[in-house]
């Protein structure tokens, strides 16, 4: 196999134990929340993961049900990557990158039952309220997946309802002060593997040049609610347990961080 | 039906509060925060860097791209759909025509500077804070400029001139009288014009006043755009 220069670099200096800005593997970047910044939506919050910024906002509006789950509402996570962002990405229809890290945010706030959409009817089969949460990477410089899935959960405990008119629109002149409700907190850890080294929170050049790397989504109560393994190399039984360890770890340290 | 006092008790002349930042955006060449009240916008420009598809290079002259996108939670009422439509392209088209003229881009044959303008959320000037926000992150990024470029919504409100219109005061019309929203960039030095729009219905005399005083208070955008970009390369 034909490597790249960077990649040997990469992998020159972690067989020293050590990332080019000087981090050990399982160090994580200096990370902050701050809520509230999109005065439009109904919660947001800015999350930063070093320079990583991510910004998050819920959308909360009153739809007609699907005709298959009359007595369910709507939650859903979109993700896109501006091009605003990075060198790297352009305009247009999301690329293979934004679909996945869609997706795979969205796995991590729903299959947790964050919410339980039969909370959010308001009459079954005919009235029901639809949550969207809408991920912007503002800064792409490393660990998308893990600033996606912060944002969301930040943005989702800001969120506050908007009220309701008589003939059942919602009501964004006058917001109640009615929280989402919330029954799980999930969030994402993301571990990669380069050569022999498992690490987190990677950087843009750890990111180009990773062999595998894995999802594990974790609830507060150390559960797991969703997993996504990526790239061409493969892992073992041993590396998957050792990097679960290592998401329950990181997520119980990163949630401390939700605290306002 | 006069409009003797504003809704928010601002002066007809004085816009909302202005927070400008430039160098927000550590990935990208040159990027600004503009912050006018409840309007935000960003701007990140990357480039010059080789334009694709081929066939839309200009080997004489390097091309200017400008991309205005409301993000999906920024709206006053419902979700706005992502991927843009007939609108932003439109606001994309006249942001670069309001920028270009301060512009030299022949030293950049066949490549493009992509400017984007991101919104995290809005209250009317929209356009207008995307372009004041661009023009800053073009000067960050090092581009020489014959002047900066500042922009604000001036307009009737019922037979009274007023600058910087909030999303309460476009929607203000009656049966007889209307709101002229009016967007226009300015080039404070030369005092010369690069974006005009306008709905609404207006007069000659009343458009005439209004441009007058989108001029000024352009110029005093300005001043905050060149504060916020000597901040950053103070000690420079």
């Amino acid at each position: 196999m034909i490597m790249s220069d960077e990649k040997q670099h990469v992998l020159k200096y972690l067989a020293k134990g050590i990332r080019y800005d000087g981090r050990k593997p399982l160090d994580y970047r200096e990370v902050s929340i701050a809520y509230g910044v999109s005065r439009s939506a109904e919660g947001s919050a800015l999350v930063k993961i070093g320079k990583t910024e991510v910004m998050a906002g819920v959308k909360i509006s009153i739809e007609k049900p699907y005709p298959d789950t009359p007595d369910k509402g709507n939650l859903m996570v979109n993700a896109e990557l501006r091009p605003m962002a990075s060198p790297l990405f352009e305009s247009g229809p999301p690329s293979d990158q934004g679909i996945e890290l869609a997706r795979v945010v969205d796995r991590g706030v729903r299959e947790s039952e964050s919410i339980d959409v039969h909370d959010l009817v308001i009459k079954a089969g005919e009235l029901v309220w639809s949550v969207s949460v809408d991920l912007v990477a503002i800064n792409d410089d490393g660990n998308l997946f893990d600033a996606c899935s912060l944002a969301a959960l930040a943005a989702l405990k800001d969120a506050k309802m908007p009220g309701k008119t008589e003939n059942n629109k919602a009501d964004y002149d006058n917001r109640t002060n009615d929280k989402l409700p919330l029954k799980h907190e999930p969030l994402e850890i993301t571990m990669f593997k380069i050569g022999n080294t498992v690490l987190v929170d990677p950087s843009p050049e750890e990111e180009l040049n990773f062999d595998a790397r894995l999802t594990v989504a974790c609830r507060e109560d150390g559960s797991l609610c969703a997993l996504q393994k990526g790239g061409a190399g493969e892992l073992t039984i041993e590396e998957i347990d050792h990097m679960i360890g290592i998401a329950l770890e990181k997520s119980a340290w990163l949630r401390k961080k939700l605290a306002r | 039906m006069p409009y003797p006092k504003r809704f928010d008790g601002r002066k007809f002349d004085e816009t909302r509060p202005i927070v400008a930042k430039v160098g927000i955006i550590a990935r990208a060449d040159g990027s600004a925060m503009f912050q006018i009240g409840k309007t935000t916008a960003y701007a990140a420009v990357y480039g010059p860097r080789t334009l694709h598809p081929k066939w839309m290079q200009n080997p004489k002259t390097g091309v200017l791209r400008c991309e205005y996108n409301m993000l999906p939670f920024s709206g006053h009422g419902e979700r706005v759909r992502p991927g843009g439509g007939r609108r932003a392209r439109e606001i994309g088209m006249v942001t670069e025509n309001a920028l270009l003229p301060v512009l030299d881009l022949r030293e950049y044959p066949n490549a493009v500077v992509d400017v984007y303008i991101d919104l995290p959320q809005t209250d009317a000037g929209t356009r207008c804070a995307g372009i004041c926000a661009a023009s800053m992150a073009l000067a960050d990024a090092g581009f020489e400029m014959t002047d900066m470029v500042a922009a604000v919504a001036v307009g009737n409100v019922q037979g009274s001139i007023v600058a910087d219109l909030t999303y309460e005061e476009e929607q203000n019309k009656t049966e007889t009288e209307g709101v002229a929203d009016t967007p226009v960039a300015f080039m404070p030095n030369s005092g010369k014009l690069t974006l005009l729009q306008m709905d609404g219905h207006n007069t000659r005399a009343d458009l005439k006043r209004a441009l007058e005083m989108g001029r000024e208070v352009c110029k005093k955008i300005v001043a905050i755009q060149k504060a916020a970009l000597r901040a950053k390369y103070k000690g420079e």
